[in-house]
């Protein structure tokens, strides 16, 4: 779905963050923001949800944990016992390293992943973006132009108040994530 | 697309105003970043080296660390055609040069993990200059050591024998009891997470080297940046994912080592029988990677013109990593001494008599000087400020913590319980082109790495600049 957005530019970080909790208040929705570092507060000022990447990491890690366990007792005990020094088949004792590595190993390989894929991050990926220097020294706010809520050029002067270098109007095919 | 509209700044009133510029004096006035950088400064000056090409000392230290590697290649090619009886090893030292190699690159490894993991974890800012060349030596350093272990198989084309694969033998699985394969799984999965960690910490740098490309470059780094375009979001779940990659990598600075250290502790040869090696090969790894750490930092803050980001604070805070690390590997010293007489065990006292006055002696006392003595003058600010003699200080750490692991492997194998079973142990030119092959492959590969990629993280110095990480600051500098 095309749309219209507001594209904003601004020289730091601060001004960034304050302009887009102004936007807020009145009512816009800001359908991101391109910074060229992770900017203080501003997952705050765009009232984006908590990350579930720990989740996918905890779970990461019980899977392994299970799994590092479950196949060592199997394949020690089960599937061929062998007497190793007189020791118990099932040593569990001398399988927490193991466990331990395999725990750490899907925990770390499942929480990329999920960064990587939630985020689309993949290779041959066409970057969404509105300025070149927002990886350099540039901030962009990204607001979405809705009608009745704020005329254009009332937008253009909150943003502009804000400290904005530059403002413009442009078509945007990017979804807005909520 | 409608044109851009420049805009003439609002004047102050209409700004909203700054919070006041606070009046308590901080402890620390210095800022971290010298030269009063901004943060396009910050990103012309990291992709420089890679943009500009290299210098003629880059060629020139290629030269040399390829010559080494090649050096090295020669000597494992020779050794894998002809047999491990190229070697100096015996029936009574069954493992020297190898083991004492690997262990060594191991632990080298550690310090890039801590300054990643752990400095991240305790939000210590000064960690952003070294970190990105921290994690590239550590990965650089457990490929080395992952290589040592398996030339030592003699046949390395088996060397998959250590996975629990479904095999035609039964299937016969790996033994789960034993160290050794403990040591796959710990550093496999070392180096896994170190290169994924890495990577993900990579993947803005890399946008920001595209943005500035033209051509072939800019394909490249395009498709390595993975379509990454600083959307908040994104960065959301980037920094979350950070975190938990270095809460991950935490334990495994404890464990990589302890494991290790359990190859030689479950074993019952005198000198290695100990419950005190695992915190006391973690600490040691910490201290020669510190020491290895300051080395490629001092040469690269040079060679790379550096000297505004790698500053005399960050010298100095590695510095008292230095001599703290030090100086509870000189307790660890002193506990073995003390354990050893404490025991009653007259073989534990004969091995650590034998470690400092034996034939060998002259080895652990190399070993005392360069990681007990030596560290202990960084004490000094004046020493600590003095960047030629922090240098050859790293240096000396590197020297003695080698020294430490032969000590410990060669040293103790050479006189075990039966005397009719004592040996000597004379390393072969085959064992020391090796090692100078694997110094080779290292700084070979830390060297295309300066070459190729972003030496500093850039994003993350960008969030320690007074600007960006001081809010007060920006409406002074406005």
């Amino acid at each position: 779905m095309s749309r219209r957005v507001h594209v904003a530019t601004f020289d730091n970080g601060h001004e960034l963050v304050a302009a887009a909790r102004a936007c807020r208040r009145r009512g816009l929705q800001i359908a991101d923001a391109h910074t060229p570092h992770p900017v203080h507060g501003l997952e705050e000022a765009l009232g984006l949800p908590r990350s579930r990447l720990p989740i996918v990491c905890f779970v990461g890690g019980f899977v392994g944990l299970t799994l590092g366990l479950a196949f060592q007792h199997w394949a020690s005990a089960v599937d061929w016992p062998l007497n190793v020094g007189g020791k118990p088949f099932s040593s569990w004792p001398a399988f927490l390293p193991v466990a331990f590595e395999m725990t750490v190993l899907v925990a770390g390989l499942a929480t990329a992943a999920a960064l990587l894929l939630r985020s689309r991050l993949l290779p041959g990926t066409t970057p969404s973006s509105f300025e070149p220097r927002a990886t350099d020294d540039r901030y962009v706010l990204i607001v979405q132009e809705r009608d009745a809520t704020l005329a254009a050029g009332e937008l253009r002067a909150l943003l502009l108040a804000h400290g904005a270098l530059a403002c413009r109007e442009e078509l945007s095919a990017e979804e807005v994530a909520t | 697309m409608v044109p851009e509209l420049a805009v003439p700044r609002p004047s102050a009133s209409q700004v909203p105003p700054m919070p006041p510029v606070p009046t308590v004096p901080t402890v620390d006035h210095e800022p971290l970043i010298g030269g009063g950088k901004t943060i396009a400064q910050v990103t012309r000056d990291v992709c420089a080296p890679i943009e500009r090409g290299p210098t003629r000392l880059w060629y020139g230290a290629f030269a040399a660390s390829s010559s080494a590697l090649l050096l090295g290649v020669l000597c494992v090619a020779y050794q894998i055609a002809t047999g491990i009886g190229t070697w100096g090893l015996n029936r009574t030292v069954g493992w020297a040069f190898d083991i004492t190699n690997f262990v060594f690159w191991v632990g080298i490894g550690h310090a890039g993990t801590l300054i990643s993991a752990v400095l991240l974890l305790l939000r210590q800012k000064w960690r952003t200059s070294i970190n990105r060349s921290a994690e590239a030596m550590t990965i650089f350093a457990v490929i080395c050591a992952g290589l040592f272990p398996v030339i030592h198989m003699g046949r390395p084309w088996l060397a998959f024998w250590v996975f629990p694969y479904p095999n035609a033998r039964g299937s016969l699985w790996v033994n789960f009891r034993s160290p050794l394969l403990w040591d796959v799984f710990a550093i496999g999965t070392y180096f896994t997470i170190s290169l994924v960690f890495w990577y993900v910490g990579l993947i803005p740098d890399l946008a920001t080297l595209r943005d500035r490309a033209a051509g072939l470059r800019r394909r490249v780094f395009g498709l390595l940046s993975l379509g990454w375009n600083g959307s908040a979001r994104t960065w959301a779940r980037h920094e979350v994912a950070c975190v938990l990659l270095a809460a991950l990598a935490t334990p495994l600075v404890v464990s990589v080592h302890s494991v290790v250290s359990t190859d030689f502790a479950t074993s019952v040869v005198p000198g290695w029988h100990a419950t005190i090696f695992p915190p006391y090969f973690v600490i040691g790894a910490i201290f020669s990677g510190f020491a290895m750490v300051l080395t490629l930092m001092l040469i690269a803050r040079k060679v790379m013109r550096f000297e505004h980001y790698i500053t005399a604070k960050h010298v100095g805070a590695m510095c008292r990593v230095l001599v703290f690390t030090g100086s509870i590997v000189g307790l660890a010293y002193l506990t073995e001494l003390f354990t050893a007489w404490y025991s009653g065990n007259p073989y534990e006292r004969f091995t650590f008599l034998n470690r400092a006055f034996g034939p060998m002696g002259w080895a652990y006392w190399v070993m005392v000087g360069c990681n007990v003595v030596a560290p202990q003058l960084l004490w000094f600010r004046r020493v600590r400020g003095d960047l030629r003699l922090v240098f050859l200080l790293s240096l000396v750490v590197n020297v003695g913590m080698w020294f430490e692991r032969f000590v410990i492997i060669a040293g103790s194998l050479e006189r075990d319980y039966l005397p009719s079973a004592w040996s000597g142990y004379r390393p072969t030119l085959v064992e020391v082109g090796t090692l100078v092959g694997s110094f080779g492959l290292f700084l070979s590969a830390f060297l295309l790495f300066c070459r190729w990629l972003p030496m500093l993280a850039i994003f993350e110095l960008k969030g320690v600049l007074p600007t960006t990480s001081q809010p007060w600051r920006h409406g002074a500098q406005a």
